[in-house]
């Protein structure tokens, strides 16, 4: 199982080098390709940080225009995923016109404890139930539609770790905060979640 | 003397504060150790880790959407435009 998943990560950055290859050497259809595999990725991570679709979309525009101009200097020290995203993400912080809100106050109401350090209201059972197929697949549409209630740090960091499965160096990386911060930001990010599909599955 | 060496075994809220770095792998074998002994005997912190596992996971199968025919095509427009400058 782990030696297949390493092999098929390992043939994915390979794909990724000999498309890098083909672009330098200008030929369209590497470009092709690269759009069919990141676009609509590069798509909603840039929504999910300028909050309008209409933006998005000329961030993105702008970014494969960077990514065919600047080629050349993609040396692949990181993957080219990290360094897609890095463009990106560097693009949309300035269409947004702000920087990131630093994370707010403690939002896991969903985690509390008496003095004794037991659950007050201990969570309502439901993982079981995503067993079934049907239920698994209704979570992952659904909990996409719950990211934008994260706050912007928390969102970011969930996204570039859990859903796009990039390094937890790179994320700390991308987004500017100390590795410690990343913990941080993706267990509340990931508590909120928990919390919010909690309250749908009909539990606490 | 050894029963004051041992350290008291965790209360929930402490199993769930390690809860973060287990999931990442980060935890020292004697931290993992503690947690699953109190996993063992907690159906409630047992049942909230499960569920940040589903999350986890409902998160990393959350697909975009698709990319439409005019998407692509306004895309490698705008390459051979680049490209003819």
């Amino acid at each position: 199982m782990l030696a297949s998943a390493v092999r098929l990560a390992s043939r994915r950055v390979d794909d990724d080098a000999d498309l890098v290859d083909r672009l330098r050497a200008g030929d369209e259809s590497a470009f092709v390709a690269l759009i069919q595999r990141y676009q609509q990725r590069m798509l909603r991570l840039a929504e999910m940080t300028v909050g309008s679709r209409a933006v998005a979309e000329e961030v993105t525009q702008d970014t494969w225009l960077a990514v065919v101009r600047g080629v050349e200097r993609f040396e692949g020290r990181s993957s080219l995923k990290t360094w897609l995203f890095h463009i990106l993400l560097n693009r949309a912080k300035s269409a947004a016109g702000r920087e990131l809100r630093a994370g707010r106050p403690d939002q896991n109401i969903d985690e509390r404890f008496d003095k004794a350090g037991a659950w007050i209201t201990p969570p309502e059972p439901w993982a079981e139930r995503a067993d079934d197929r049907l239920v698994a697949e209704g979570l992952a549409a659904r909990v996409q539609q719950l990211l934008p209630q994260l706050p912007d740090g928390q969102r970011q960091v969930v996204v570039l770790r859990d859903v796009e499965g990039l390094p937890a160096e790179d994320v700390a990386a991308l987004v500017g905060v100390s590795d410690g911060n990343q913990r941080v930001l993706l267990h509340r990010g990931r508590a909120q979640l928990r919390h919010l599909l909690s309250a749908e599955m009909g539990g606490m | 003397m050894r029963l004051f060496r041992r350290r008291a075994a965790l209360v929930c809220r402490q199993a769930v504060a390690l809860m973060a770095d287990y999931l990442d792998g980060r935890l020292t074998t004697t931290d993992a150790r503690r947690l699953e002994t109190h996993l063992a005997a907690c159906p409630h912190c047992s049942e909230y880790l499960a569920q940040l596992r589903v999350t986890i996971d409902a998160l990393g199968h959350a697909e975009p959407d698709e990319l439409s025919q005019e998407a692509l095509d306004d895309l490698v427009d705008l390459y051979r435009r680049w490209r003819a400058d």
